[in-house]
Order: C-alpha cells, then structure tokens, then sequence
C-alpha cells in the first residue's frame, strides 16, 4: 500500500450529550480516492471537519504525511494541503466567483491585486481540471452544480494535495454527478488523494479504490472497493440486511383517481416547463415520473398539487376538476383527498423551527381530532405525535424536539407520517428519498407499496432511477417538459436513461 | 437674494446638524457589515460626548479630549463584543443595556466630578474644536452666489466636519478595496464561509466593532466640543437612533450614508428655521412633526420607494459551531 496521506487515531469527539465520533481510526493511502459512507448522523461531517480544524477533537491524534499534525484552525489544514468542500456550502452568496475564492488567501491587502493575481491562477486551473466557471459571476445566481465547482477551485486555489468533498452529489443530477466523477478521477490521477463522504454506495462503487463505514460514531470497517458489494456495505452501515430492492405484488389498478389532461405550465421568465402533458392515475397502482433534474417534473408538481399557475389543461381529482390558477386552497384538496408530500420539504413542507409534534399536524391542524373548541388540544397531539413517531420509527423519539434538529431522513419521515396517515385518496410524492439514508429508504419504499396495496393511488417523482424503477408499476419519462415515452417496470436502465436524455424518443416505442 | 441667503444657511446648517448622524452612520455600518446589530450607538455617543468635554476642560486639549473620547466609545464597544460575540448573547439586549448605563453613568460621574448637574465645564478657547477659516473665504465673501457658499458651507466648519465627510469615501474605499473589507463583508453574510477560509470570525468582528468605537466617539466629541461648548446630559437625544434608521435607508452603503444623512440633517435644519413661522398653504407645523419626519419617511420610502433593503445575512445572529 502506498504512503499514507492522512492517519487518525482514537478521534473522540462529543457535542453535549452526543458522541458524534468515538475511537475513530482511519488510514487513507495517498494518491487514491477514499469513500467514507454510513447513514445520516453516523458521524462522516464531524470527523472530516475535525480533520479540517473546523471542530477540535476532544481527544486523538492526527498524522499528515505521516508526521503528527497540530489542526487547530482551519487555517493549519489549509497549510496542511487539506482542503473541503462542505456539505453546505460556505460561499458567500452575493459575492463573485473570484471574490469568494480569494477569500482567506488573499495575496494583498488591497483587493485589486489579489484578484488579478487570482484571475491568471483561476484561469490555469480551469484549464487544467476543465473547471470552467465564470470569475465574476455572482454565486447566488449560479446554480448548485456551479457552486459546489467554485468550492473545489477554492480548494485548489488553497494547494489542497488531500480534497474532503462532504455528500457532494447530494444537490447534483445524475449529468452532473457524472462530471464530477470525472474530475475525481482526474484529480486522483495528479497524484491528489481524494476523500468522498456519501451514502450513495453506488457511486462508492463506481469511484472509489477503498471504502471506510460508519455507523453511529463508530468506524466499523475498511474494505478495498474490490473486494466488497452493495449488499454488504448496505450492512455494515445499517447493521442489519437490508432490502436494495423492495418485494412488491402485481398492482391491481382500479378507478381513474387523477386524470391530467393537456396541461402546459410555464414558469415566471415565460418559459414552457410544462407542455402538454396528458395521464392517468388510478387506485391500486404506483405511477413513477423518471426524468434529469430540471425538465419539468417540480412544475408539474406543483400544478398538480394546486400551488403552481397552469396557463392550460386541466386536472381532475375524482372527476371533479382541480383549481389551477395557482391559488387553490390546499386545505381543501386535502379535504379532498389529495396529499402531497412536496420535493422541497425544508421550505414547504415544515416549519423548522417548530415542535415535532407541531408540524406532524400542520395543515391539518383545522381536523377536529386536534382541537377543543377554538384551541388545540395538546394531549391528542402529543398522542397522535408519539404513534406516528412509532409507527414511521422516527428518531430521536421525541415529540417536543424542535424540528431542525432533526436529521434530514427523519423529517422526511415526519412530513411522509403526516401525509400519509391522513389516509389520502391520491398521494403525490416528490422526491421521497432526497437525502435519506439506506435504512430509511427501505421503509419509505415499504409504506409507499403499503399505501398502494389498500387502493391508494401514488404518483412518485424521483431523479433517481433506481428508486423510480423499484417503486413504479407504471413509468412516465419526461424530457424537456414532456412525456416522452411510458415503460413497465422491467424497463431497463440503459432504456430509461436514454429516454431521459431525449434520445431516440419514437424508435424505442 | 434673501431667500438665497436662507437656503445657503439652511444648508450651512444641514452640513452641522448632519454630521454626528454621518458618523454614527458610518459607526453602524461597520459593525452591521460585520453581522453585529448595534443598538447602542447612541449610548457609545454619549460616553464619547462626555469623556471628550470632561477630558478637554481638565487637560486643556481639544485632541487630548477627541482621544479620550474615542478610547472610552471603544471601550463600550468591546464591552459590546465580549457579550454578543464572545459569549454570543443578544446583541439587541447588549446595545440596550450600553444605552441604559450611558445615559445613567455620564449624569453620576458629570455630578460627582463637576458638580454642576451632571453638565462638564463649559469649554474654552483650545479646548474645543474651532472653526477652520479657509483662505480668501472673507475676502470673496461678498461676490454673489459663490461668495456665499465658499464661505459659509464649504469653509467656516471645524476639523471633526472635514473628517466626517472625508470618512465616506474611506470606509467605501476601505469596505470594497481592501482586503479587510472583503472578509468584513464576508463576516456579515456568512460567517462559517469566513471560518472555514481560516479566518477568525471574533477577531474579525472585534475589529469591526473597534472602527465603530472609534466612530462613535469622534461622533460625541463632535456633540460636546464643537456643537456644544461642553456636555449636557443625554444630549445625543436619539441621533443614534436616527443613524440607525439612515443606515437601513442607505442600504448598508457608505456613499448613500452620507445622503440619507444630509437628508436628515435637512429636515432638522428646515424645523428649526421653520420653528413657529407659519408655512403657506399648510399653516403652522408642529415641532414634534419635523422631528418625528426621519422616521416616518424611512418608513414610508422602505416600504415602497427605494427597494427592498436587504440587511447582511448573519446580522443579529450569534456565530455558534457547536449546538
Ligand atoms: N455542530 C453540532 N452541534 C451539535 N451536534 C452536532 C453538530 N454537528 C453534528 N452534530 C451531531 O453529531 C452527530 C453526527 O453528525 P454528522 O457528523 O453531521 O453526521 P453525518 O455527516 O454522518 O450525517 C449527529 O447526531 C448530529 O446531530
Ligand atoms: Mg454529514
């Protein structure tokens, strides 16, 4: 094995009462690329951060290059050569490119010579990695993907020779994860070391040469990528067998539930986001909306769900039409029957600062379950709080926790428990697994089939394929606002995502 | 000419009446930029106002008295900055509380030292700031139009007038040219940005606070030793709270700063000359109308005339890594 580039021995670090790393210890050859997964709160962020001098270790040593390492300060990592780039990113959002990748290293004290000095270096960089971003763009006019590139080029900017890159595919289509690999790869092969932290054990697969799993603070193993299989690291982070694949039974399909016919949305430049799009769906049956990030399926969405502004078509729910002027009352299409647990569940679906117990009835905080005459009744709340929390396992278990604190998989959970048990007629999903871990996603998959089996009907709209095939009975891929081609689920990927790219729309069919 | 004349001193008076909302302004928009709301302007001019008059009667110095001014408003601040960024208290609570012991310790001390009811000796000649009399200014004083203006708005002012105005395109330079300002800025919209670039967000953000202090303090001095030939207690009567009110209406800006507080200094000027004299049209204006105008107009033009002003992003919110 090559020299290591980074060792870390008997890493312990507490936040309050949570051992968020204890014992931890790690050896990451040089030269290579070094995956760390495991599930949300497993602990991958505070050890890198560690590392990074982000946190302090409450106990532990830290070698780089083999000699031992005193990381007090970001500042000391940098001049390590370790450079991060952030789970959240830490960008400056109305600062340029340049301004942001400056920042901290600035040559000068006066900022015109810094940033021409930084423009020249930028610009080899670019060439060098094919990191093309423009230098004076504004940061919150770029999207995701560019962003996350101006975090590397900060990097690099810094000399990073060991790059940490927290869940980096996280905010990124499969196109862009894609490109990002590349300059993994790339990167790797100048000699970097590369440590990617992810819980997509696919993409551990496709890149990296070894593998380290955590689970809940632990390091539980290092395997070299060869030698092990999804299957197997699925298990050592759960710490029990789970199902990649969920059993379902043949769908029963039933009665048109929704019917949507010719709806053409535009967004708020004019452009068509929507166009034209005509289906059905009917009880008992799961229908997936396949498609890149970006080509329509949020806007459609929306309009369905009766937030979004459709300029024509129409949707009806039960043969009674929906309002599509953008201004339906959600209150009422959930007295309809129509539940939406929407993609963007930070924004939308919760109120972070509130209670658990607060946002498992939000929406419906009108049903007289929850109230004694004009004020809420906290009892039947705090109940009906606590059987959710253990009928969706949501943990920690506790109904009065604010929400925020929360990792991102259990408030999935809490938006999918309140939608969910509301026993809804249609049920539209938008991303039911964004950022969740492996256990988690079985047991949304599961619940979502549940839901199917009593005669619900389910309309799923996930980036990722593999979910959209596990989960649909009926698959609609959409391409630049339009269904493009419908498959079973026996589809296979390379079909799909030829569809999903706008290739070869009527031969296939 | 009568009426040129009028507008000429109105002016006059603006430049005067503008000045300490200009450099409190400024005090603000150093430590805002850096994400600490400061509240306590008003008290940190207060502390200034005085320790610059008590120390200008005792040593006999004008700038021995400008100093002292300046070293207790930065000791104020600090004392800002060990709550809301050291122990990450509530900065809204912290700027109060400066406020609250300004205006009570300036009174006990003025009495305790001076004995003449909380005021500070009337200062003398040497002792204050006089007006700075710019060549020719009597001699073109009389030539029509510029005459006038050379010599009553551009010369005629003290030394603290000068700096407060040459203070504006400093704090642009220093904000978007240098690479202090760069981070300052960067402070203020997102800390943990800073922190992970391996910059220190405290230090950075004392910093910040002691241009404030500094600010702040040439502000008092301004108050008690130019504008007044001593100090009177809570004779700041708001202006740091106007200041703030200008800074919100300037968009965190410098160069709009100095507007919004020439425009403020305006409608003072215009309610004193207006005092009593009844208008056309409109009659006569109650005082308590001109003064209240600040507030009502950055009311009434934030909420639909200038635009959304969008304060620095951290601003008011402590920086905590660990929960
Ligand atoms: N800044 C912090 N303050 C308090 N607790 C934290 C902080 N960061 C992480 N934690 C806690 O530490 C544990 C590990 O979190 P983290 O390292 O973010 O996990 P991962 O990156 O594997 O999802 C979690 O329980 C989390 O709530
Ligand atoms: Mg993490």
């Amino acid at each position: 094995m090559a020299q290591a580039a980074i060792e870390l021995i008997g890493i312990n670090k507490s936040f309050g009462a949570v051992r968020a790393n204890r014992d931890i210890n790690l050896e990451i050859a040089r030269g290579t690329i070094h995956g760390i997964v495991g599930e949300n709160g497993a602990g991958k962020s505070t050890l890198m951060s560690i590392l990074y001098g982000f946190y302090q270790a409450d106990s532990g040593e830290i070698r780089v290059g083999g000699q031992p390492a005193s990381i007090k300060t970001p500042n000391d990592a940098i001049a390590l050569g370790i450079g991060m780039v952030h789970q959240h990113f830490m960008l400056v959002d109305n600062f340029t490119v340049l301004e942001n990748i400056i920042l901290g290293a600035e040559s000068d004290a006066l900022l015109k010579r810094s940033i021409t000095k930084a423009r020249s270096e930028l610009e080899r960089l670019e060439r060098e990695y094919g990191l093309e971003v423009d230098p004076d763009a504004i940061i919150e006019e770029l999207p995701v993907g560019l962003q996350q590139r101006v975090e590397i080029l900060k990097a690099l900017y810094r000399g990073a020779e060991i790059l940490i890159l927290d869940e980096p595919t996280g905010v990124l289509t499969p196109a862009e994860a894609d490109h990002l690999f590349r300059i993994l790869k790339q990167l790797k092969e100048q000699g970097k070391t590369v440590v990617l932290i992810t819980h997509k054990l696919r993409e551990i697969m496709a890149i990296t040469d070894t593998v380290s799993v955590m689970r809940q603070g632990t390091m539980v193993a290092t395997r070299e990528t060869k030698k092990t299989t999804v299957e197997e690291l699925a298990e050592l982070m759960v710490g029990r067998r789970v199902l990649l694949r969920v059993e379902k039974g043949e769908a029963e399909a039933g009665a048109v539930k929704l019917a949507v016919k010719n709806l053409t949305v535009k967004d708020s430049r004019g452009v068509t986001m929507v166009d034209d799009i005509s289906f059905d769906l009917r009880a008992g049956e799961i229908v997936g909306i396949a498609g890149v990030a970006g080509n329509g399926q949020s806007e459609l969405l929306e309009a369905i769900s009766g937030i979004r502004h459709a300029v024509s078509g129409s949707v009806m729910l039960d043969g009674k039409p929906i309002d599509l002027t953008g201004k339906a009352d959600p209150g009422e299409l959930r007295d309809r029957g129509l539940a939406h647990v929407p993609e963007d569940r930070h924004h939308v679906g919760l109120v972070l600062a509130f209670e658990e117990n607060e946002n498992s009835i939000l929406g419906y905080h009108d049903d007289p379950r929850y109230l004694k005459g004009p004020f809420l009744n906290v009892d039947a709340i705090m109940a009906d709080a606590k059987d959710k929390i253990e009928k969706y396992d949501i943990r920690p278990s506790n109904p009065r926790l604010k929400t925020a604190n929360f990792s991102g998989g259990n408030q999935q959970k809490i938006v999918l428990a309140r939608e969910m048990e509301q026993d809804p007629g249609v049920l539209i999903v938008g991303q039911p697994t964004r950022g969740v871990d492996v256990g988690a996603i079985e047991f949304i998959h599961k619940r979502l089939i549940a839901m199917r089996d009593q005669g619900k009907a389910v309309l799923v709209v996930s980036v990722e394929l593999d979910e959209i095939r596990s989960l649909s009975d009926r698959i609609l891929v959409m391409f630049a606002g339009r269904i493009v081609g419908e498959r079973g689920p026996e589809a296979t990927e390379g079909e799909l995502g030829l569809l999903m790219a706008g290739v070869e729309q009527e031969a296939a069919a | 000419m009568d009426v040129f004349i009028a507008i000429v001193q109105i002016l006059d008076s603006t430049i005067r009446l503008s000045v300490p909302l200009l450099l409190a302004c400024l005090a603000g928009l150093f430590s805002e930029r850096s994400g600490i709301f400061d509240i306590g302007l008003e008290g940190k001019m207060l502390v200034g106002a005085f320790a610059g008059a008590a120390a200008a009667s005792v040593f006999h110095s004008a700038f021995i008295g400008l100093g002292m001014a300046i070293l207790i408003s930065v000791a104020f601040a600090m004392v800002h900055g060990f709550a809301s960024i050291t122990h990450r208290g509530n900065q809204i609570v912290s700027g109060v509380a400066i406020n609250f012991i300004a205006a009570g310790s300036t009174i006990i001390l003025g009495q305790a030292w001076f004995s003449q009811g909380g005021r500070t000796p009337a200062l003398q000649p040497g002792e204050r700031f006089d007006a700075i009399v710019w060549p020719g200014a009597e001699a073109v004083r009389d030539v029509p139009i510029i005459g006038p203006i050379y010599a009553e708005l551009i010369s005629g002012h003290s030394l603290l007038v000068y700096l407060a105005f040459l203070m504006v395109p400093f704090t642009w330079w220093v904000l978007f040219r240098t690479r202090f300002g760069l981070r300052l800025r960067a402070v203020g919209e997102n800390p943990a940005a800073v922190d992970t670039a391996g910059i220190s967000v405290a230090w950075l953000r004392y910093r910040a606070l002691i241009c404030t202090g500094i600010l702040t303090g040439v502000a008092g001095a301004y108050l008690s030793m130019v504008q007044n030939g001593g100090f009177v207690k809570d004779m700041t009567a708001g202006k740091g709270y106007i200041a703030l009110a200008a800074l919100i209406f300037a968009k965190w800006k410098p160069v709009n700063a100095m507007f919004a507080c020439l425009l403020f200094g305006f409608l003072d000027a215009a309610a004193i000359r207006l005092q009593g004299s009844p208008l056309p049209i409109i009659g006569k204006v109650p005082v308590q109308f001109m003064q209240a105008l600040p507030y009502i107009l950055t009311v009434i033009l934030l909420a639909g005339f200038i635009g959304k002003a969008i304060p620095p992003r951290a601003g008011g919110v402590p920086y905590v890594k660990e929960r």
